[in-house]
This record gives structure tokens, sequence and C-alpha cells, in this order.
């Protein structure tokens, strides 16, 4: 059930996705007709370039709208990363988290001295373009 | 006077269309005079379903993040518990379950209460768990408890907004939708960290609000260890002349244990002769403050609701025991989510000035408590 509602949730329904076809398709249909009927009738023409227009703007804004959507919808959740430490030597490895990985963990021996190496960090980055900047 | 003149001329203009010769300027006028009606008699209609349409829109999201919740805690019982049997029923009815705060008309002995409810729901959480989850350790035992719970709080969190939602739509009342309306960004960014307390609780990754326990654990690490009431540790460390009973709650598991009841079973045991208590706990940041920033100050530096913290005041208070407080400074999404780099980089600083605070308020020879509060989830000892 889960599975489903969240699958309809970060997709594009069908019936969208055929509603902005046809408007497009439509839309592009009259810039065509446009074209053809600039030099026999120009006000026709100049009337079916703004449907044309308005047509194309519509459907690009409802699809960038239902993208919009589904990106709000996903948390970004940035990665973990493991720092083991080689408590003898000094000897450091950082590696993606592992499930069973904590604190004070000991793992396995220093490629350096061999003596048993301990986790001594996990931890997440947050990207410096993702910190807020304001002036106070 | 009025002249036939001016006459004629009222006429003419009364002749005139009023809204113009012009059609566009007609149409126009005509436009604006709707609008304007409109927007008259029905502006704060359309302010309500303005408001509704968002509140519906972080519905949308807070539904996604709830299943999101849901299907992460079947997956992961599934994963560590190996059940014999399909957890999923469980599971949706364990979501439900409620806690009723004790009656406080009359507040005397209210903490007793609170703390025996308190326990009671731990137990049978705790049952629950090992009923679906036969195969999980200890440790996993409690991950599981908190993975539930995260997805507990983000299954309360869409009842309560989907109530407020359908209650104004049906209410059609401005100050209902109105009050939704303006907390939906505080709720969001809770809901949206206990969307990731969810990952970390059922990977087992170390979160912000264990800053404390953490603490505590690169002090007492290397030291003996052993096991206090309730879930807790404590280790005697020499630290600066002085001796040092680091306390902090069992880890690697999700755990917050009962520092309230550590402490006093360390102050009694020592017959009251403790130089100082120094708590060193995560604390929420205002907004522009950074995060792992430690600040100092006096008091039992504890969050919860409150059982602990009056444990701790009353033990001190019977033998007149100073209390320190440290604090490391993030916001709510860190607490929850797992622990960024900052606050990692921060506890070095923070052993230092518990050193500090050792050196400047006791004597050489002195006895003192080193509380590290928070849930050790991911931090061992």
């Amino acid at each position: 059930m889960a599975q489903g509602t969240a699958n309809s949730a970060t997709r594009i329904s069908s019936f969208v996705l055929l509603i902005i076809f046809i408007t497009l398709a439509l839309s592009m249909t009259a810039l065509i007709l446009a074209f053809n009927a600039f030099s026999s009738d120009p006000v026709i023409s100049g009337w079916l370039i703004l449907l044309g227009f308005v047509g194309v703007g519509i459907s690009m804004y409802v699809l960038l709208q239902a993208r919009r959507r589904i990106r709000r919808l996903n948390i970004a959740i940035a990665p973990v990363t493991t720092t083991i430490e080689c408590k003898k030597c000094g000897f450091k490895n950082v590696r993606e988290f592992q499930r069973g990985d904590y604190i004070f963990k000991e793992v396995e021996p220093c490629q350096k001295c061999k003596e048993n190496m301990m986790i001594t960090a996990i931890y997440r980055e947050v990207k410096e373009g993702d910190k807020d900047h304001y002036r106070f | 006077m009025i002249t036939s003149a001016s006459v004629a001329t009222l006429q003419n203009q009364l002749a005139q269309n009023p809204l113009g010769d012009n059609p566009m300027s007609w149409i126009l006028n005509l436009l604006f005079y709707v609008v304007f009606i409109v927007f008259l008699f029905y502006g704060q209609r359309i302010q309500l379903y303005v408001m509704l349409r968002e509140v519906e829109g972080s519905l949308h999201k807070l539904r996604f993040i709830k299943d999101e919740g849901r299907k992460t805690a079947i997956e992961t019982m599934k994963e560590i518990g190996k059940p014999q049997i399909d957890p999923t029923a469980r599971i949706d009815r364990f979501l439900e379950y409620f806690t009723i705060s004790p009656q406080n008309l009359d507040p005397a002995g209210v903490v007793w209460k609170l703390e025996h409810i308190i326990d009671v729901r731990d137990v049978r959480l705790k049952d629950e768990v090992k009923m679906m989850a036969p195969s999980a350790d200890e440790t996993q035992t409690n991950n599981l408890e908190n993975t539930l719970e995260a997805a507990m709080a983000l299954n309360y969190i869409y009842k309560v907004i989907r109530h407020f939602y359908l209650l104004g739509k049906k209410t059609l009342s401005l100050y209902i939708i109105m009050q939704i309306q303006m907390l939906l960004p505080l709720i969001m960014r809770e809901a949206e960290a206990y969307a990731s307390a969810l990952k970390a609780f059922s990977f087992g990754q170390p979160i912000g609000d264990g800053a404390g326990a953490l603490v505590a654990g690169r002090i007492m690490h290397g030291y003996k260890t052993k096991k206090l009431p309730k879930d807790c540790v404590v280790a005697t460390v020499p630290i600066e002349g002085r001796t040092a009973y680091v306390i902090k709650a069992e880890g690697p598991g999700g755990n917050v244990g009962k520092p309230g009841d550590a402490i006093e079973a360390v102050i009694k045991e020592n017959k009251g002769k403790i130089a100082s208590v120094i708590m060193i706990d995560a604390a929420g940041k205002l907004e522009g403050e950074i995060v792992g920033e430690i600040a100092e100050g006096i008091g039992a530096a504890i969050g919860g609701p409150g059982v602990d913290q009056f444990k701790i005041e009353e033990s001190i208070l019977k033998y007149h025991i100073p209390i320190n407080a440290l604090v490391i400074k993030e916001d709510i999404g860190d607490a929850v989510s797992p622990m960024r780099k900052e606050i990692i980089d921060s506890i070095d600083k923070a052993i230092e000035r518990v050193k500090q605070v050792i050196l400047e308020r006791t004597k050489e020879g002195d006895k003192v408590v080193i509380a590290g509060i928070g849930n050790s989830i991911g931090i061992g000892q």
C-alpha cells in the first residue's frame, strides 16, 4: 500500500500528461496554421499566434508545476561518513557508513601497523550551498 | 441659475457611454468593476481557498513522508527482526498508540505518576518490538523502538494537520485554516526532521541529540564502566587531580536512559560528597546561532518530560551540590537527524570546557559528576 502511494505521489499522473500533450499538440497546430495564414489573413494569423503561444505557455507551466510538486516531495538526506582511526600510528580511513557501525567500535586491523582500528566519528556533511547566508 | 446651455451639456454627457467609446477600454473598465465587486464580497473566501490549497500541498507531502516512514519501519523490522509472521498489521496498530498524561488538578506527586506512566509505556513498546522482531538483539531492539517512535510521530503530525484541514474545509472558518497555515512551515520542518531521524534510527546512526552522550563517551572511553539504573553506565575517570564519575546512557542502541536515577545513585553512593555536577546536552539553537556552538550556564541541562530534571534537582538540593551546564547548539532538524560534522568537531572543544569548569569550580581531590545527556544511538562507550 505504501509502495503504491509513494509511486503515485512521485510521478506525474498519466491523465495530466495526456492533457498537456493534447494542449501542446493543438497549440503547435495553431502556430503552424498561423504561419500558413500569415500572408492571406494577418488578423486570423495574429489570433492563431496568440492562441498557440498561450497554449504552449499553459502546458509548459502545468508540466513544470507538476515536476516541482514531485521535487518538493523528496527529502534530500546527506550521505553519512564513518571515520576510522588507528590509535597507535594515527592512520585515518574515511568511508561510507555501513549498518552496524558505531562510535568506539573496534574494526579491521590497521593497514600500516596491524593494530585494531576504531571508529572515531560518524557524521553527515552539509554542503556549503545548503547553508543559509544572511547578513546578521 | 440653470441655463438652457448647461442643461444641454448635461444631457449630452448622460447620453454618452459611461464606460468610454473605445471597446477595449470598455472591456477593461467592466473587468475592473467585476474584479472589484468580486473581491469586495468574496475576498476573504478567495483568501481561504488559497490557504486551503497551500495546506493541501503540505498535506500531500506529509502523507508521502508518513507512508515512507511506515514503509521504512516495516522493511527494517522484517530485515532485522526476521519475524515468522508479517508484522505489517501489528506495526499499523503500533502507529496508533497513545499515552494519556496523568491528571494534574492536584499537582502533588504528579512527577511520580508521570514517571510510572512513562515506564509502563516504555515496557509496553519494548515488548511489542520484541514480539515483532524476535531475532533482534538488545541494541537492535532499541533502534527498532526508536524507528517506530519516529514513524508514530510522523503519523500523528499527518493526522493533526489533516484534521485541521478537513475541519477548516467543512466549517469554511478562516481562523481554523489561518492558524494551521501560519504554523505549517515549522510543522513541515519538524516532519522533515523526523523523516531523516527515521533513516538514522533504522541504520543505527548517531543523531545530533547524542552530542552530550558523545562528550561523556569520549571522556570515559578506555576506562572500566559499570551499569547504573536505568540503562546508564558510569566510569570513574581521573581528571586534573579530581575523580570524575562520567555518566551516559548505555550505547550503541537507541536509548536515553534515566540520567536522573543514575546521578542520584552516584550522589548517594558518595554520601553527597560531590563538589559539582556538570551536565552536557544538546540544546535548541536560535536562528542565526552557529551549529555546534558551545554555551555554558547553570542548572540541569536535560530535556524530556521533566521527570529526570526533577530528580536531579531534588538530589543536588538535598546535599547543596552546585550544578553547571554545558550545551551544544543545534536546531530541531539537526537533533534528530544524523550527527552533523560541525557537532562532531565541537566535541573536543566541549571536553576542554568541561575540564576548564572542573579546574575553576572544584579543588584538587574533589569528586565531580559529569553527565552526558542524550540518545546514545550509534555511540558506544
